[in-house]
């Protein structure tokens, strides 16, 4: 009995390395099509599971969708089909690694991703040392793009996000005290934070109290309940999705009034399901507010709702989550660099990149030197507790300073 | 001084509940430990489990259906564990059963991301514990208050039941010498099921409490608790209930303590240290037996 | 018959070592051409990191196992202590100009100088990087190693399961301190610490030709690592260490002071999970405390079971399996298509979707556990005149069974 499972198990082994092998050589004989005219491949490095699963899914369907509507891309007089090749990251940086060197060995001429700032630091010289360049779509860590060629971005980023939601804050809210929570050891919560409060402290006189807590905490009643007595008039969350409806939950259980500001993590339909029929108030800044461009939401929703797997992928509705968009337009910015670099190899795309103009559905995309597109506003939403979507409450541009 | 009691009133309600909800998950390892001498990783697991069948069960049944579905599964699920991972490797080095506890836990959170797809999934209200009341100034869920009268009640009648029927008679001798009892004629077997069949119980009870209060499922939430309510039976002395049950109020009232007092990027690691001090100065916990080395 | 064995051995063990060595520098000498010479295709471009990654959870898996197999000391506190080896080499491997980058909410930092830098001015950029990185990675040793000293004065006098938690709770309080913003501007608190020397940076340019040692180099070191615990199991405090396992009183009758020897494995497991940690943050190029959770250690101590317990050949081919299984060869299981091997083109299959990987590993890892309660390699080692002998052993037997029955006793 023994025996056999053994010889059976080490069989399975070796069957997932000849795939492995096998696959390897398909993606050598893919490369060797690639040269002569058949398929494209474009990388995609997102989370698909772990604490950012959820946002890195719904990242994907836009870019799933976008490579559904425009299937082909003709790069200097060729027609290449475009195939997605999605790896998934784990949202960890541990598997970070290997993760980036699955999607290089399958050859992709530019990689889209990810989700979460971390990972994208993590896999960054594994793509750099690959030679092969990669877009961000929502990762707002500055430190993702900062001192190298290969890493672009499409979003805005914390530096500018901080300071926009401390001026709505005070504009909006008229915020005298503001308790900010995060989580400890996240470096997306801490660096919000922190830009947050520079900006609230020395520029708009709010007073900050930033508090941490661990990582896996579900009760935050402790937590809503110090920002209670210590008077804070606007609680500041920037969190990751699954602690989003922990807290909304929580606060509203315990009839908190004060308005909840988040980034744009919180821009999920799964959280403003948790905040429906409920009296909170939720504010999230975001990259994109849904009623911008009619055509493209029309046929996303057809889209979404084709697919019972979509549909559960973007929580089990239709609604379009800004990530969604982000990942739709970083598609067509992907497509636009191939066209513009008119060659399929990693290295022409890379140096073809920074000139790379294209006006998605979140706005008009242009590099700066450091690799961010230049972004001047972000859009404020908040909750309606009665429908259970999110409603636009404000365009909010950066201060000039 | 009202606004000192009314301010910090919170903390303490939160802080019991939190216990109450540690406590119930807490029994299940302690008394699993009493008689096998196995760390039953995957019991956090399993409490995330019932969470999940609760989730999918009320998106056809009517809620209170669901709620004995929920029961009854996971005590299936906690014998079948018992059977299919841990019977087999009774005469095995403790360290395989101990790996084969966490093989169970890595089976059952990869299963719950499979099947979820790693999105959280919203808890149904109940709507007998998810009420809202008002207590003072502050307001809270009902479930923060029957969670501890719940927990009382249910550990009482398992200190009864242990103490005073035949079946707990078998509990405690397994619990003290495994061969003799086999060898006095107790069906070891039944009483190791018997042990899982409690400890899921409560688990599920404890995974309703719990997710009424905090109503997001995601397959690593059993985790946490898993480890705070190890920590609880540990510094109550492993393998005695109702140190497990004073272990868990306790390290509920303090971490939530913590949190108020602002040290909040410590609270878990407090947790630790009062494990660590405690230990240090009862090696066997609260309650536990002195350990007496054969010679 | 006892004669011939007798007179068999010695040269069994010679043959047996050499084949060893051998077997080693033929390992090298691949390990070489993987870095320098084969083609980057997309087997080799997956082979690299998997290589990496294997080597040095072999060496972390194998300082747990000399704690947990060789002493019989329970400890769970694995993960902080590779969390302290990381962020020690990390913190001293950060290039000073990219200081300002990297803390860059603590005012650049407090630590102002890099190792790898200081050296390289002296000996030049990559013989700089080489020795600063083995200079750093003993520092990460070191600091981890004083670490559970300090700890282990405590700790060590409890038992088992008690033991077990406590240095779980030790490695969860590490972690919250790494975490704390008091701590900062050295920790960089809930931040990344990068852009320090990785495994890409061990190059040479000899002549006009670069050398990579990129996956050389952590194996040279994990080898290194690996070969000093198995020296000191096989020393007289190895004995001692075993001894304790077996029996903790009778050890202490027989003379053997059970809490220096407990404090010996203790400090030594952690110095190399210490640098275990460094060389994975080598690998990883970046270094947060939130990934070094418990589940870490629960991984590593899943491999030295699987491996066996007790056994360092076994913990070394644990880790590269799981590793390999983990990070590479399951994956098209998540890819939604069942690829044909060798004709190539794919099968789609609906239930091939993200996370079946992960039930499939861990389905896997249940089959083994309760299939080979005793590991891969039980407590026997990997060995290579065993090998010889077990084979001769055949042979003989059948020649033995031949002339008489009555000759096999003597087997």
């Amino acid at each position: 009995m023994k025996k056999i499972l053994a010889l059976l198990l080490a069989g399975c082994m070796a069957l997932a390395l000849c795939a492995c092998g096998d696959t390897g050589t398909d993606a050598d004989a893919d490369a060797d099509a690639t040269a002569s005219g058949d398929t494209i491949v474009i990388g995609v490095y997102e989370p698909m599971s772990g604490d950012n699963g959820a946002g890195g899914k719904q990242e994907v369907l836009g870019m799933q969708y976008a490579n559904s509507i425009e299937p082909t891309v003709e790069i200097d007089g060729k027609t290449y089909n475009v195939k997605l090749e999605v790896v998934d990251n784990e949202s960890s940086n541990d598997k970070a690694v290997s993760a980036a060197n699955t999607l290089i060995a399958k050859k992709p001429s530019i990689i889209l991703g990810s989700y979460g700032s971390g990972v994208s630091i993590a896999a960054s010289d594994t793509f750099a040392n690959a030679g092969v360049p990669a877009v961000g779509v929502s990762c707002t860590n500055p430190q993702v793009t900062q001192g190298n060629d290969h890493y672009f971005r499409i979003c805005f980023i914390e530096p500018f996000q901080g300071p926009v939601l401390a001026n709505f804050a005070k504009d909006e809210l008229n915020a005298k005290k503001v308790y900010c929570l995060g989580q400890l050891g996240n470096d997306y919560d801490q660096g919000l934070i922190n830009y947050f409060k520079d900006e609230a402290e020395t520029n708009l006189g709010i007073e900050c109290i930033v508090d941490a807590f661990p990582e896996g905490n579900s009760d935050f009643n402790s937590y809503l309940t110090n920002a209670k007595n210590q008077g804070a008039d606007v609680i500041f969350a920037p969190c990751s999705i699954s602690y989003a409806q922990l807290i909304i939950e929580q606060a509203a259980a315990q009839n908190i009034t004060q308005p909840i500001l988040a980034g744009d993590t919180w821009d999920s339909n799964t959280v403003v399901a948790m905040a429906q029929g409920k009296n909170i108030q939720v504010y999230v800044s975001t990259f994109y507010a849904e009623g911008g461009d009619a055509e493209f939401e029309a046929g996303f929703k057809e889209w979404i709702n084709s697919d019972t797997a979509n549909k559960n992928n973007n929580g089990g509705n239709d609604m379009i989550a800004a990530v969604s968009v982000m990942g739709y337009d970083a598609y067509f910015t992907a497509l636009e660099a191939l066209k513009t670099a008119g060659s399929t190899d990693p290295a022409d795309v890379m140096a073809a990149l920074p000139n790379v103009k294209y006006t998605g559905i979140s706005g008009e995309i242009v590099f700066n030197e450091v690799g961010d597109a230049d972004r001047h506003m972000a859009y404020i939403k908040v909750n309606n507790s009665e429908t259970g979507v999110w409603d636009l409450a404000k365009v909010q541009e950066a201060n000039a300073d | 001084m009202s606004e000192f009691i009314s301010n910090n009133l919170p903390y303490l309600l939160a802080g019991i509940s939190v216990g109450g909800q540690y406590a119930l998950i807490a029994i299940g390892y302690t008394m699993v430990y009493g008689i096998l001498r196995l760390i039953n990783f995957a019991h956090g697991d399993v409490f995330m489990v019932a969470g999940l069948i609760m989730v999918y069960a009320t998106a056809s049944l009517p809620i209170y259906v669901s709620i004995v579905l929920v029961v009854v599964a996971t005590v299936l699920l906690g014998v079948l564990i018992e059977k299919v991972a841990y019977k087999p490797l009774r005469s095995a080095p403790r360290m395989s059963v101990m790996i084969s506890a966490i093989g169970v836990s890595y089976l059952l959170q990869n299963c719950a991301l499979y099947f979820t797809g790693g999105l959280p999934q919203i808890y149904p209200e109940i709507p007998a514990l998810t009420k809202q009341v008002v207590i003072g100034s502050g307001s809270t869920k009902m479930v923060t208050l029957v969670t501890p009268i719940l927990t009382i009640v249910l550990v009482v009648a398992l200190v009864l039941l242990i103490r005073y029927t035949k079946v707990g008679m078998a509990m405690r001798a397994v619990s003290k010498d495994f061969e003799t009892s086999e060898l006095m004629g107790i069906k070891i077997n039944n009483v190791i099921s018997l042990t899982f069949v409690i400890g899921c119980f409560l688990a599920a009870i404890g995974s309703l409490l719990y997710f009424s209060n905090y109503a997001s499922v995601i397959p690593t939430s059993g985790a946490m608790p898993g480890l705070k309510a190890f920590v609880a039976a540990v510094f109550g002395g492993i393998g005695s209930v109702p140190g497990a049950v004073i272990g868990a109020f306790i390290i509920g009232i303090c971490e939530n303590i913590i949190k108020g007092m602002g040290w909040t990027a410590f609270s878990d690691a407090f947790t630790f240290v009062l494990l660590i001090v405690i230990l240090l100065v009862k090696p066997t916990g609260i309650f536990g037996e002195k350990a007496t080395d054969k010679v | 018959m006892g004669k011939k064995l007798q007179a068999a051995v010695p040269a069994e063990k010679k043959i047996g070592n050499l084949i060893a060595v051998v077997l080693i520098a033929a390992l090298y000498v691949l390990l070489y051409l993987l870095d320098n010479v084969l083609p980057v295709n997309s087997t080799t471009t997956m082979l690299i990191p998997v290589l990496q990654k294997g080597a040095i959870y072999a060496l972390v898996c194998v300082s747990m196992n000399l704690l947990n197999g060789f002493t019989g000391l329970f400890s769970l506190g694995q993960a902080g202590f590779m969390l302290i080896g990381a962020y020690s080499y990390a913190i001293f491997a950060i290039p000073a100009e990219q200081h300002e980058a990297v803390y860059q909410y603590f005012e650049g930092g407090a630590i102002q100088f890099s190792i790898p830098q200081v050296l390289g001015n002296v000996l030049g950029e990559s013989g700089g990087a080489f020795l600063g990185a083995i200079i750093c990675l003993m520092i990460g040793g070191v600091v981890a190693a004083v670490f559970a000293a300090l700890i282990g004065i405590p700790v060590l006098r409890l038992k088992s399961d008690y033991l077990a938690i406590a240095t779980l709770g030790f490695a969860e309080i590490i972690r919250a301190l790494f975490m704390w913003n008091g701590l900062g501007r050295i920790t960089n608190g809930s931040n990344l610490l990068r852009k320090y020397t990785s495994f890409a940076n061990m190059r040479f340019q000899v002549g006009g030709t670069v050398i990579k040692l990129d996956t050389i180099f952590p194996f040279l070191i994990a080898m290194l690592g690996i070969l000093t615990i198995v020296l000191l199991v096989n020393s007289s405090y190895g004995r001692a260490f075993k001894s304790i396992r077996d029996d903790e009183i009778a050890a202490e009758a027989m003379g053997i002071n059970l809490f220096k020897h407990k404090m010996l494995s203790f400090v030594i497991s952690s110095f190399f999970a210490g640098v275990g940690g460094a060389l994975l943050a080598m690998f990883q190029t970046t270094v947060q405390a939130n990934f070094f959770r418990s589940t870490m250690t629960y991984e590593i101590l899943l491999i030295v079971v699987i491996g066996g317990i007790g056994s360092i050949s076994g913990s070394c081919i644990g880790a590269f399996l799981y590793i390999a299984c983990s990070e590479w060869w399951l994956r098209f299981l998540d890819s939604g298509a069942l690829p044909i091997p060798f004709v190539g083109g794919e099968i789609p299959v609906p239930f091939f979707r993200d996370g079946f990987r992960k039930v499939v590993l861990s389905v896997v890892i249940m089959v083994i556990v309760l299939f080979f309660s005793r590991g891969i390699m039980g407590d026997k080692e990997l060995s290579f005149s065993g090998l010889i002998r077990k084979i001769r052993g055949k042979k003989e037997a059948k020649a033995a069974a031949q002339a008489a029955a009555g000759e096999e006793d003597a087997q």
